[in-house]
């Protein structure tokens, strides 16, 4: 019987898709988390994932090593983040306006700059064979589980353990609840939420080299469909929790399989529109979790937009 | 009218607090010019300091910076041939700048004109097709009003969200386009496919006799006519009605336009309509003057520049126009560019996002000249979604 799963075979699609790409959301989500908890929103990381992905991409091809690209995506995320927390920094600098902006500017510098890496093939990420003990290759391929996926889900306790338990993590909740406590405090606000701009666009860029190191697993302009949007309305969803971050992640992961792996045991009718589930997900998701008369009150304070 | 020449320069913003009666004291001689042209000035100046950014780039990328310019003014305004291909990439880009521009008065931040374009698209090709014995007249007339509509409702359900359940307009506008586009790619799959679109699927053509054709005198289509109108329609709604006013008040000071009586979420509602309904109107003209059918071809980023426009133009209507004709210019030298310097397709792109960028950070410079010495930006353009 290996070999043919089945009516067993969309489910097990659905929970592979959910492990290979989750990953990109997790890293995004939890990027944004930080970002967010100190009081700005940073609608710029598709363009971070976009670049990240191609230099990580180009990273990988120059240096042989698919690490090192992931580093430099993840600075390149940094340079990113840091270009958001200092205009905003400026007096009456809208962080909404800027991340619009910096998407633009992400997406068009990624692929002005990432022309040349259309053809030439770059090492890959490594992956870790975890379904050995089964005969079925589909089980097999699906539970090839790549490194960073692994990363990322211990990363979540982790930020969820710094802002809680730590006193970096003290101060960005500080600056995200109360700008003027943190300054009555002494903190310089604006260096805080730059700080947590640029640690959101290190994830970020390190999310990106996923989507061109692993999976789809090469660079093109069609790469990134959006997740690094999804994952800003994904983190209103989680209510700022990493942990939440993460399950939502997989839910998100589970939701954008569905199509192919629909389409792979012959429903090709609606394949546009189970390709649209995780959106439509998603705007499920605001809706039922927003309210028009109170704020939730996990979010931070000083975020004026997710109310 | 804001003049607090009187009042020392205030960088803190304490003004704003104040009554305006107290700052409206005295006038200096020249003020109302300078408040007049601190918007020109800037958007001028940040437009330099772009092209002087994108300028290094080139100069990287082993290119006189001069002459790639030169070249690209004569690719947009050089020659009337140009000109028009220009004015004919500037008539979407009006209508879907104000898909942004508009609920922008309201404090609201819409970034979703790419799905109302393409909604308005599909629906006026399908009231096209049905229509296609009648009169060109009456296709015509049908397409528009099916194509209006149709966006209009796609982001009025982005106001109404947002008004009855407080969901984020920004947010939820854009997993909306993702949803239209996935929804034109289902039909025209589909339902609505042509079978002898092959390699592109796409809806059937609606008959070159129901085309919307050229202006007189022009070889640019009626789109552009629209796209001026609507613009003038928009100033005079926002900026010369009671309905606009109350606009801005809800856009300046939420809580002073509940304790007045507006009906503010039905104003979020009828604005988020007006503004999906211009960007539904742009896919109309897309399909009725360009494509004659629905297709991907409708999902050209004319949404997402559109945004650029609006935010460039500081969301007033009026200064859509100019800047909608500027950021088609640079859209119709790319193909040169790429021609002529080798330059990649997305060199535009990252034009587009430097000047966009530069914008933005330009908005820390308003009311920081005491020379010009007037009081705070009008209340439409303060930061957008300053009103939560």
């Amino acid at each position: 019987m290996s070999g043919a799963l089945g009516n067993w075979g969309v489910p097990l699609a659905v929970a592979a898709g959910a492990i290979r790409i989750s990953t990109p959301f997790i890293f995004v989500s939890l990027g944004e988390c930080i970002t967010e908890r100190s009081g700005r929103i940073n609608l710029g990381l598709e363009g971070t994932l976009v670049m990240g992905a191609m230099v990580g991409y180009g990273g990988s091809y120059l240096t042989g090593s698919p690490w090192l690209g992931v580093l430099a995506a993840g600075l390149v995320g940094v340079v990113l983040g840091g270009l958001h927390g200092l205009l905003c920094s400026r007096p009456r600098v809208n962080d909404i306006a800027v991340g619009i902006g910096l998407m633009l500017f992400g997406l068009g510098l990624a692929f002005f700059l990432g022309k040349p890496l259309i053809q030439p093939s770059a090492a890959r990420l490594p992956a870790i064979p975890l379904g050995f003990w089964s005969q079925s290759s589909q089980v097999q391929d699906a539970l090839r589980v790549n490194v960073l996926f692994i990363f990322g889900v211990l990363l979540a306790p982790a930020v969820s353990f710094a802002l809680r338990r730590t006193r970096w993590g003290l101060i960005v909740r500080t600056v995200g609840e109360s700008a003027e406590a943190a300054r009555a405090m002494g903190y310089d606000v604006n260096r805080v939420r730059t700080l947590a701009t640029m640690a959101g666009g290190f994830l970020a860029g390190v999310g990106g080299s996923f989507l061109s190191l692993f999976y789809p697993g090469s660079w093109n302009e069609g790469l990134s469909s959006g997740q690094g949007l999804m994952a800003v309305a994904l983190v209103i969803f989680a209510r700022w929790d990493p942990i939440r971050c993460l399950y939502a992640s997989l839910l998100f992961g589970g939701a954008s399989a569905l199509g192919p792996a629909l389409q792979a045991v012959g429903v090709t009718s609606g394949y546009y529109l189970f390709n649209a589930a995780p959106y439509a997900l998603t705007l499920l998701i605001m809706v039922m979790s927003s309210s028009a008369t109170r704020t939730s009150a996990d979010q931070p304070a000083e975020l004026t937009v997710a109310r | 009218m804001n003049e607090s020449s009187p009042a020392p320069p205030d960088p803190a913003g304490a003004t704003e607090r104040l009554p305006k009666a107290l700052i409206d004291g005295g006038r200096a001689p020249g003020a109302d010019l300078g408040r007049r042209l601190e918007p020109f000035l800037i958007s001028v100046g940040a437009l330099c300091v772009a092209l002087l950014i994108f300028g290094v780039f080139l100069a990287v990328d082993g290119l006189n910076p001069l002459d790639v310019y030169a070249e690209m003014f004569r690719g947009a305004f050089g020659t009337w041939f140009s000109f028009q291909n220009t004015l004919q990439r500037a008539a979407p880009l009006m209508l879907t700048a104000l898909c942004t521009a508009l609920p922008a008065q309201l404090g609201l931040v819409v970034i979703g004109g790419e799905g109302a374009l393409v909604v308005g698209g599909v629906a006026a090709a399908v009231a096209g097709l049905a229509m296609s014995h009648a009169s060109p007249y009456a296709v015509l007339t049908a397409m528009f009003f099916a194509g209006t509509f149709a966006g209009g409702l796609w982001i009025a359900a982005v106001g109404a969200l947002r008004a009855y359940r407080g969901v984020n307009e920004t947010i939820s506008s854009l997993l909306l386009a993702y949803i239209a586009i996935a929804l034109m790619n289902h039909l025209v799959e589909g339902p609505l496919r042509d079978p002898a679109s092959l390699n592109k699927p796409a809806t059937r053509h609606i008959g070159e006799l129901n085309m919307l054709g050229p202006m007189p005198g022009l070889d640019v289509h009626w789109g552009l006519f629209y796209g001026v109108i609507a613009c003038l329609c928009g100033w005079l709604l926002m900026k010369r009605t009671v309905f606009g006013f109350a606009a801005s008040m809800t856009g300046g000071n939420l809580r002073a336009a509940l304790l007045s009586g507006l009906r503010v979420k039905r104003l979020i509602v009828v604005t988020c309509f007006l503004a999906g309904a211009a960007a539904g109107l742009a896919g109309m003209v897309e399909v009725a003057a360009v494509h004659g059918r629905a297709n991907a071809s409708l999902v050209a980023g004319y949404g997402y520049t559109g945004i650029l426009v609006a935010f460039v133009a500081r969301q007033n209507p009026l200064g859509v126009l100019p800047v909608a004709l500027l950021l088609g210019g640079i859209g119709a030298s790319g193909g040169l560019l790429q021609r002529h310097f080798n330059l990649p397709d997305a060199s535009v792109n990252v034009l587009q996002g430097i000047l966009f960028m530069v914008i933005l950070a330009a908005e820390t410079l308003y009311g920081r000249f005491s020379a010009w010495s007037f009081g705070r930006r009008s209340a439409p353009s303060r930061p957008v979604g300053a009103a939560a």
